[in-house]
């Protein structure tokens, strides 16, 4: 593998990593500020237990979040230099504000979480849980700003004095639709897999009988905290495919496996087998005017398929082609103002000149056959984004389906008496990982072939470093972090074992704070 | 001054304070953890030294990540050279950074000796590696580190791991260590009683005094390395590129700054006197609070002196000079570095706000008596 593919293939393996401990985070933290409110409110210990028990499995997650998490920031620099000098700019403000404003907030308060329990009043603590929470959620925020802007980069302009992108208009940054339909539908698939833990292993309880009063209540939340999630996570999933639409067609176009432009409203092939070298789907099975429906809100608006797209985008690399060729005159007599004005009638399309350095063209004076091969290389790879995006949507129904019925179970107080849903709910514990493992995968396979959508190609955007290096780094995470794994499943598991009661042990905790009674456990223990 | 200079300016000052701000609060941190095998007699002492950092380090460690971001977002072209440049440097920083915080999380979950020791030896490791790299990175930037750009400013490195460990960046890496050594000695002081309190400050004493004796032969050596020396540039509001210049080597040129602007001795004399007043203080053993902050004089002394030593130069080039990267030429646009700082202005008065609050709440010392009645709460 070239130092290309193998960068890729690190990033993508230490972001999934990543991304196994971000959205437990972002969902437990928000059920402990639910279940402390109650906590407070009604003074009862038994809610007290919970979020202390709750919480040490978070901790044992939350440190492995950020652990894995300085790991990514970092890698945009040492295997993606090109791409760090090239948007910089842009992209790296929000991941410095992020800092500033919300993982500062959250790890300087996290600590206070787990040892202020004996040094804070009910209301102070109740405070810290609650920054944990919004700093986490702040986090995400600013993480889906910078994201955002790689799918739909705008408020910038290319400067070519500094050969980068420089921000035009940083509240376009910020409001970006891309983001903010990003961020919302991300942080939900973060509240169902908190939920689903929740529910998942106070199912377990159930069946084995042990812990019963914090299981039946832990449920109770867990389920209705799960389907307010699981609902928002749908039908914000399906404002972000409106925005896709409208501003990368050609990922809806491969999530569709959709190769012609129909006629609107166009059908949702719900089945098919995309063919990405012949350029059609085979067995589709169809459902008329779904898509339409779907991508556009309307019944009217055309969705163009991938063959006429590519024809479109082939346009776009000629013109780019004549915007890097003005570039590179400019670059020896930068006082040339018929080839400047050149340049600026086609600086938007540069992105795509440079498509054509990645087929091993030169870009200033590409030839037919040169262009039609770049302008396919815009096709990102059909079937993995037409199944991951397809296994996602199933498994957000899935969720919807399985939090109602257990909503409706406790609200009828009959959560343990159906043993075969408990094993369900049981059994359901990895899925909504693997629903935002794949949701990641159709958002990021479905960018290729950029990193800056339509401005800087993946295959320029790596380090100049030797396959090599980025081979040993890669054994040297893949090493690491699965000893981690290890480590860490043996705590949690050991944790989950150990149930509630054992979280704080016989120390004297609340005995210093005044007018309280000695650690009282919860009472069905 | 043009508004861009002064903006570019006040970044290279911030970029200061972000470093310095990592090396007092993390710095601590690590300190402590290469402190802990040897202070600690018994497990128990261990986990009173572990659980002076306990509830904060996580805070500390947004130092790190917050400086990255802020390289990243105000001098792009420093971030992409110096983490690709540096890659295995940065990995094995990495890597160890990772040993951490598992360490502090899981060390005290299990009661079993091999595990603890384990552990131990991790968290050791976890504070050494990160110091040591820190210390030779520093070391490489004052004397350049090989690396040239193409006309699209494509950036080719031609160094090796090894070459980044060549010995006067070997030296400052070990002042590094010893000056983090003795900042954490002098946290832990601040944090304990008794006997670990005692420990605490030998090793503060004799760390500071390897501190004083390293950083003065360090300074010595720069006298005598090669610098980088300014010779024409498209001016303080120029385009961040770095073609548009011509450098050369003169030397002695790190001591070029100190002749224009004499005032500026006062940075390196404060790592002194700083190093001095946390000896004194450690040995008259009163007021661990300001012997810390002494000690904190000093580090940020140390890492000052590098930063005016090099000004204009934030990473020369050591085989194209004229590629090499300056405060002029490798910022951000005027624009993002004036949005960085109003986001600067209005969050680390914050920041500095809640983390004083926790600090102000977890104040006291931490003791074998704490440790024992919060068994199972204690890291």
């Amino acid at each position: 593998m070239d130092v290309v593919a193998l960068s890729r293939l690190q990033f993508g393996l230490t972001a999934l990593y990543h991304f196994l401990f971000v959205p437990l985070t972002l969902g437990l933290a928000i059920l402990l500020v639910i279940m402390e409110v109650v906590y407070v409110t009604t003074g009862k210990t038994i809610w007290r237990d919970m979020v202390k028990f709750w919480g040490l499995l978070f901790g044992i997650n939350f440190v492995m979040g950020v652990a894995t998490g300085i790991t990514m920031e970092f890698q945009f620099g040492t295997n993606w230099a090109y791409y760090s000098h090239y948007v910089g700019d842009v992209f790296g403000a929000p991941l410095a504000i992020e800092g500033l404003m919300a993982f500062f907030l959250e790890a300087t308060f996290v600590g206070m979480f787990f040892f202020g329990w004996d040094r804070l009043s009910k209301i102070q603590h109740l405070f810290v849980t609650c920054m944990v929470a919004m700093g986490t959620n702040l986090s995400a925020l600013w993480i889906l700003i910078a994201n955002g802007w790689m799918q739909h980069p705008v408020g910038a302009r290319f400067d070519m004095a500094t050969m980068s992108m420089q921000v035009s208009d940083f509240s376009a940054v910020l409001m970006n639709p891309n983001a903010q339909d990003k961020f919302v539908h991300t942080v939900a698939a973060g509240y169902c897999v908190g939920a689903m833990f929740m529910m998942s292993i106070s199912a377990i309880y159930l069946l084995m009988g042990r812990h019963r009063a914090v299981a039946l209540r832990s449920m109770t939340v867990a389920a209705s905290f799960g389907l307010a999630s699981s609902l928002a996570v749908v039908s914000l999933g399906d404002a972000s495919g409106f925005t896709i639409a409208q501003d990368q067609p050609m990922k809806m176009a491969a999530i569709e496996g959709m190769w012609n432009t129909e006629p609107s409203p166009a059908g949702f092939n719900i089945i098919g087998f995309p063919d990405q070298m012949n350029h059609v789907t085979n067995d589709a099975v169809n459902i008329p005017w779904a898509l339409g429906l779907i991508a556009t809100h309307s019944t009217d608006t055309p969705i163009a398929g991938i063959n006429q797209l590519v024809q479109q985008n082939a346009l776009r690399v000629a013109s780019g082609a004549q915007a890097y060729a003005a570039m590179e005159t400019l670059r020896t007599n930068p006082k040339d103002a018929a080839v400047l004005a050149i340049f600026n009638a086609h600086v938007n399309d540069l992105g795509y000149g440079l498509l054509l350095e990645t087929v091993g063209a030169d870009a200033s004076k590409p030839t037919p056959a040169q262009i039609a091969e770049a302008a396919w290389q815009t096709v990102p790879p059909v079937t993995t984004v037409f199944w991951s995006f397809r296994f996602m949507v199933v498994l957000g129904f899935y969720f919807i389906a399985l939090f109602a019925v257990m909503f409706y179970k406790a609200c009828a107080r009959r959560l343990d008496t159906t043993r075969w849903l408990l094993w369900v709910t049981a059994f359901s514990l990895p899925l909504p990982w693997l629903a935002a493992e794949l949701g990641w995968t159709t958002a990021e396979v479905g960018r290729q072939p950029w990193t800056i959508d339509g401005i800087l190609p993946t295959a320029l955007s790596v380090s100049s470093v030797p396959a090599l290096n980025v081979a040993i780094s890669i054994a040297g995470f893949v090493i690491a972090y699965s000893a981690l794994f290890v480590v860490e499943m043996f705590l949690m598991i050991r944790a989950i074992r150990k149930g509630p009661g054992q979280v704080h042990g016989p120390s004297g905790l609340v005995k210093t704070i005044p007018g309280f009674a000695a650690p009282s456990h919860a009472p069905a223990e | 001054m043009n508004e861009y200079e002064v903006f570019r300016v006040i970044w290279w000052a911030l970029l200061g304070v972000l470093l310095i701000g990592l090396a007092v609060m993390d710095g601590f941190d690590l300190g402590a953890a290469m402190l802990m095998p040897f202070i600690g007699k018994s497990d128990t002492e261990r986990r009173v030294v572990i659980n002076t950092v306990g509830p904060v380090w996580e805070g500390n460690q947004v130092w790190l990540i917050l400086g990255g971001g802020a390289i990243f977002a105000a001098w792009p072209m420093l971030y992409a050279v110096s983490f690709s440049g540096f890659y295995f440097a940065i990995l094995l920083l990495l890597l160890s950074l990772i040993l951490r915080p598992v360490g502090f999380k899981y060390r005290s979950k299990l009661q079993e000796k091999k595990w603890r020791n384990f552990w131990d030896g991790a968290l050791f490791i976890g504070g050494l590696v990160p110091a040591l790299v820190y210390g030779v990175a520093f070391g490489n930037v004052l004397r350049g580190v090989p690396f040239s750009f193409d006309d699209t400013l494509r950036m080719t490195y031609t160094g090796s791991l090894l070459g980044l460990f060549n010995p006067f960046a070997l030296l400052c890496g070990i002042i590094s260590v010893t000056m983090l050594v003795m900042h954490g000695g002098a946290y832990v002081a601040c944090k304990t009683e008794g006997a670990i309190r005692r420990r605490a400050q030998t090793a503060a004493t004799f760390a500071g005094i390897l501190v004083i004796v390293l950083f003065a032969a360090a300074g010595f050596w720069a006298t005598r390395l090669n610098g980088y020396v300014l010779q024409s540039f498209a001016g303080t509001d120029g385009p961040s590129n770095m073609l548009l210049k011509t450098v050369s080597l003169a030397p002695g040129g790190l001591m070029t700054n100190y002749h224009t602007a004499p005032l500026i001795l006062a940075v390196p004399a404060v790592a002194f006197l700083g190093a001095i007043a946390t000896i004194l203080l450690t040995r008259a053993a009163k007021w661990p609070g300001i012997t810390f902050i002494a000690s904190a004089f000093s580090v940020a002394g140390i890492i000052g002196t590098a930063g005016v030593s090099l000004f204009p130069f934030m990473l020369p080039s050591s085989s194209t000079p004229n590629d090499s990267l300056i405060v002029w030429d490798t910022s951000s646009s005027l624009l993002t570095l004036q949005i960085m700082l109003v986001a600067t202005i209005i969050f680390l008065p914050i920041i500095l706000l809640y983390t004083s609050w926790i600090y102000y709440m977890l104040r006291g010392p931490v003791t074998t008596a704490t440790i024992t009645r919060d068994d199972h709460t204690a890291y």
